[in-house]
């Protein structure tokens, strides 16, 4: 079966040791990021399940002079095939066999957080439960007791408070005791409904010898009957067809089996939660219940989410704007006067190549780090807190009717800042196809730096209009993002794509830990991707604007211009103008400092309303901002794209789309407003 | 109907006090904030009932509306947990309201 999630073989033999090799299982909002972080610090590996875009985690540390190889499993409420998260977590668990799953589980929510160990206990590696935010649950007055809960499953449960890092290495300590021991009795584990325990033997004496190793045949009746759909067509092909065929009769007479397996579980978890469970009636109203009242009202949380959003940009601009422009004086600035001066002797084209290739690279790299960081940080934090999902709640039935999920809503509006971590942010969206809709739509929104373009070349060829000019190209491509969502929610990715079904987590104090370590990962992460790519385009675009004569008028960009000018002419545009916008894929900003060179203006405005009027008429002017807004984004957005789809293939299919997208929108609004003058 | 015989007879077995055969089940979407009910079917495809069931939806489990605003996706809280639904979602939930 799945080959995917082998252990590297450097990590796990190193110099012929053993390594104990440890996964951590759990359901989302359980704290299991922050327990993941308590064990391995800053020794983690963030990168990608072979072939998926799910984020993989794992780290190598020491505890009491052993070497632990520990991989943190996607989160996930159970082990269908539904999702390539549970699929990742199962196979790994079969395919690995880790010495020891540990699975953390919320106390606030007993009984649905048992329903993943009831799935867990059906796996081959034995497993020790961490009970974590008791602090929590006290407060919503829930109390467990772990020994009660430990004797009940027959497996250790280990009270914690991973926030405060109270008793995560209790945690672990069991969890190495049991890697070398064993569990200490047989686990108590869920039977299947009464109903259906004939028909589950009979399914697993049909298949048994053919069940391939390493995966347990109990396991995969129980999914078969289940009508898990990886398993079962897996089985399907290594099995004769006279016996399929009557495994297939048996199921076709049980075809709710799903819920008697889920029902056969919670029987489960009611038994052994007996006498460990105890649920006060508070009296008074907790703290969740206080906060919802406002946070997902339908108006006042429309109120709550405008005031968080204002909160954020607030920050953005107060803190990310200087910190950009400070970055850009005193530190690319310098490098860039630096490298002047000392190649002040040396050929032009080298110290071009330095100044204006690299270090343009540099400098378009270095501009996005202070806005990353802001916007990592508030939506780490948002996360953390549990208000995330109060935001998706809110926006839902605005989103649903693009396609969209809640979850949409908040990635995409950070595009309204930069395109980046809106993309990067996309990853909180759970269904698949609905994220990867959001991140192909994201482009739509018009970021800084393009609103910054629009408004400075409104007010320089429309300086009666340049207001409603404005407003109206920012919310052009708006309207289309609506306009492809709805399509694509009915015609592309037909059925229930936005099935909306989220947990709405107890709101908690923030992990400042998790939150900055995650800062810190994506941050790396994108300068990782993007670094190459960035300094790369921008080397090609100097080099095309400079080669072979050292003038851009003369160089191969102009000729490309000029050769794409029939193009250009249909929205009106002549060559200067199609490289402009060409060159608007280094960075936003590049498309008014183009113009400026190509018409000696330079970039300030001034200069640029005074020279800019007499080379454009009033329908080439729109057509050329309309196919600016519309048009790819820069090379940054894109490397994300690659990133977060996972293939070249979408990333690629977007620049063509956005392209052609942009092509008609210049060429319709250029051939509009000549046949019916503005 | 099979598959939604057998759940009903699983309903009934889990929750004695139940009325037997009985035919008055709503849409969990038709909850007022604050009624509770309990869960009598799901209908849809295998992925959502499993999804469903792993939230704590299952035949037998009660369910209290948090919010239910008449429009647009609702709070349901089950086994001590807060879920958001979509309508579409609430409403392939059958259940039996209390009182």
């Amino acid at each position: 079966m799945h080959q995917q999630g082998a252990p590297r073989p450097s990590l796990v033999q190193e110099k012929g040791e053993k390594i104990l090799s440890i996964a951590l299982a759990g359901q989302p909002n359980v704290g299991k990021s922050t327990v993941f972080n308590l064990l391995t610090g800053l020794n983690q590996h963030v990168g990608n399940w072979p072939g998926k875009t799910v984020e993989r985690r794992e780290g190598v540390f020491e505890h009491h002079g052993e070497r632990i190889h520990l991989v943190d499993l996607p989160g996930t409420y159970c082990l269908t095939a539904a999702s390539p998260e549970e699929m990742i977590a199962r196979d790994y668990i079969v395919q690995n066999r880790p010495d020891v799953v540990m699975v953390v589980i919320n106390a606030a929510s007993l009984e649905r957080n048992l329903y993943l160990v009831a799935e867990l206990l059906a796996l081959p590696s034995p497993i020790v439960i961490g009970l974590n935010m008791m602090d929590v649950a006290e407060q919503e007055g829930v109390l467990v007791d772990p020994q009660k809960l430990a004797a009940a499953i027959g497996v250790p449960v280990i009270p914690m408070v991973a926030s405060k890092n109270r008793g995560v290495h209790d945690f672990l300590d069991a969890a190495l005791k049991v890697a070398h021991e064993g569990l200490p009795q047989e686990p108590s584990r869920p039977e299947i409904r009464a109903d259906h325990r004939d028909v589950l033997k009979a399914i697993e004496a049909l298949l048994g010898e053919w069940v391939p190793a390493p995966y347990p045949a109990d396991w995969v009746a129980l999914k078969v009957l289940e009508g898990d759909t990886e398993i079962t067509a897996r089985m399907k092909a290594v099995t004769p067809p006279d016996i399929w065929a009557r495994v297939e009769s048996l199921l076709r007479q049980h075809e709710d089996a799903l819920i008697a397996v889920a029902g056969g579980r919670y029987a489960w978890i009611r038994r052994v939660t007996q006498g460990a469970l105890i649920k006060a009636h508070l009296g008074h109203v907790t703290l969740t219940q206080r906060l919802d009242a406002w946070a997902t009202h339908p108006l006042w949380g429309l109120v709550v989410l405008a005031a968080v959003l204002a909160v954020v940009f607030g920050l953005t601009y107060a803190v990310g704007g200087p910190l950009q422009s400070w970055v850009e004086r005193h530190i690319v600035g310098a490098l860039a006067k630096g490298a002047a001066r000392l190649l002040q002797n040396g050929p032009v084209w080298l110290s071009g190549l330095v100044v204006d290739g690299i270090l343009g690279g540099v400098g378009t790299l270095i501009s996005f780090l202070p806005i990353l960081a802001i916007f990592f940080a508030t939506m780490g934090f948002l996360e953390d807190v549990g208000y995330m999902a109060r935001a998706a709640y809110i926006m839902d039935r605005f989103m649903h009717a693009l396609g969209l999920h809640g979850k949409s809503f908040m990635p995409l509006f950070l595009g309204f800042g930069c395109n980046v971590p809106a993309i990067m942010g996309t990853r909180i969206i759970e269904s698949h196809p609905s994220r990867l809709l959001t991140i192909l739509l994201a482009p739509l929104v018009p970021c800084t730096a393009r609103l910054a373009v629009l408004t400075v070349l409104a007010h320089a060829l429309f300086p009666q209009k340049a207001l409603l000019v404005t407003v109206s190209l920012t919310a052009l491509p708006l309207l289309v993002l609506a306009g492809v969502g709805a399509f694509a929610q009915r015609f592309v990715f037909k059925g229930d794509q936005a099935a909306f079904i989220m947990e709405m987590p107890l709101y908690h104090q923030p992990n400042w830990r998790t939150i900055g370590i995650g800062i810190w990962q994506r941050l790396v992460a994108f300068l990782r991707k993007a670094a190459t790519v960035i300094l790369a385009v921008s080397v090609i675009i100097w080099a095309l604007s400079t080669l072979p004569y050292g003038e851009i008028e003369t160089s191969l960009l102009a000729a490309v211009g000029r050769f794409l000018e029939p193009v250009g002419a249909l929205m009106g545009l002549e060559w200067r103008q199609v490289v402009a916008i060409l060159t608007s894929f280094v960075a936003k900003e590049n498309a008014v400092a183009t113009l400026g060179v190509l018409y000696g203006a330079g970039e300030s405005a001034e200069a640029l309303s005074v020279v800019l009027p007499s080379h454009f008429t009033v329908a080439s002017g729109l057509a050329f901002l309309v196919a600016e807004m519309l048009f790819i984004p820069c090379v940054a957005t894109v490397v994300v794209i690659r990133q977060e789809t996972g293939s070249w293939k979408w990333a690629l299919g977007e620049i063509a789309f956005l392209a052609l997208l942009a092509f008609l929108g210049g060429t319709i609004t250029y051939q509009l407003v000549r046949l019916w003058p503005i | 109907m099979h598959h939604d015989e057998q759940a009903e007879e699983h309903s009934q077995a889990l929750n004695e006090t139940l009325p037997a055969g009985g035919d008055n089940f709503v849409s969990l979407a038709d909850l007022l904030p604050g009624q509770s009910g309990t869960v009598l079917r799901l209908s849809g495809g295998r992925g959502f009932v499993g999804r469903m069931a792993a939230l704590g939806f299952t035949p037998g489990a009660e369910v209290t509306m948090v919010r239910n605003p008449g429009r647009g996706p609702v709070i349901v809280s089950v086994l001590d947990t807060s879920v958001a639904l979509g309508r579409g979602q609430a409403s392939r939930v059958h259940v039996r309201p209390k009182g």
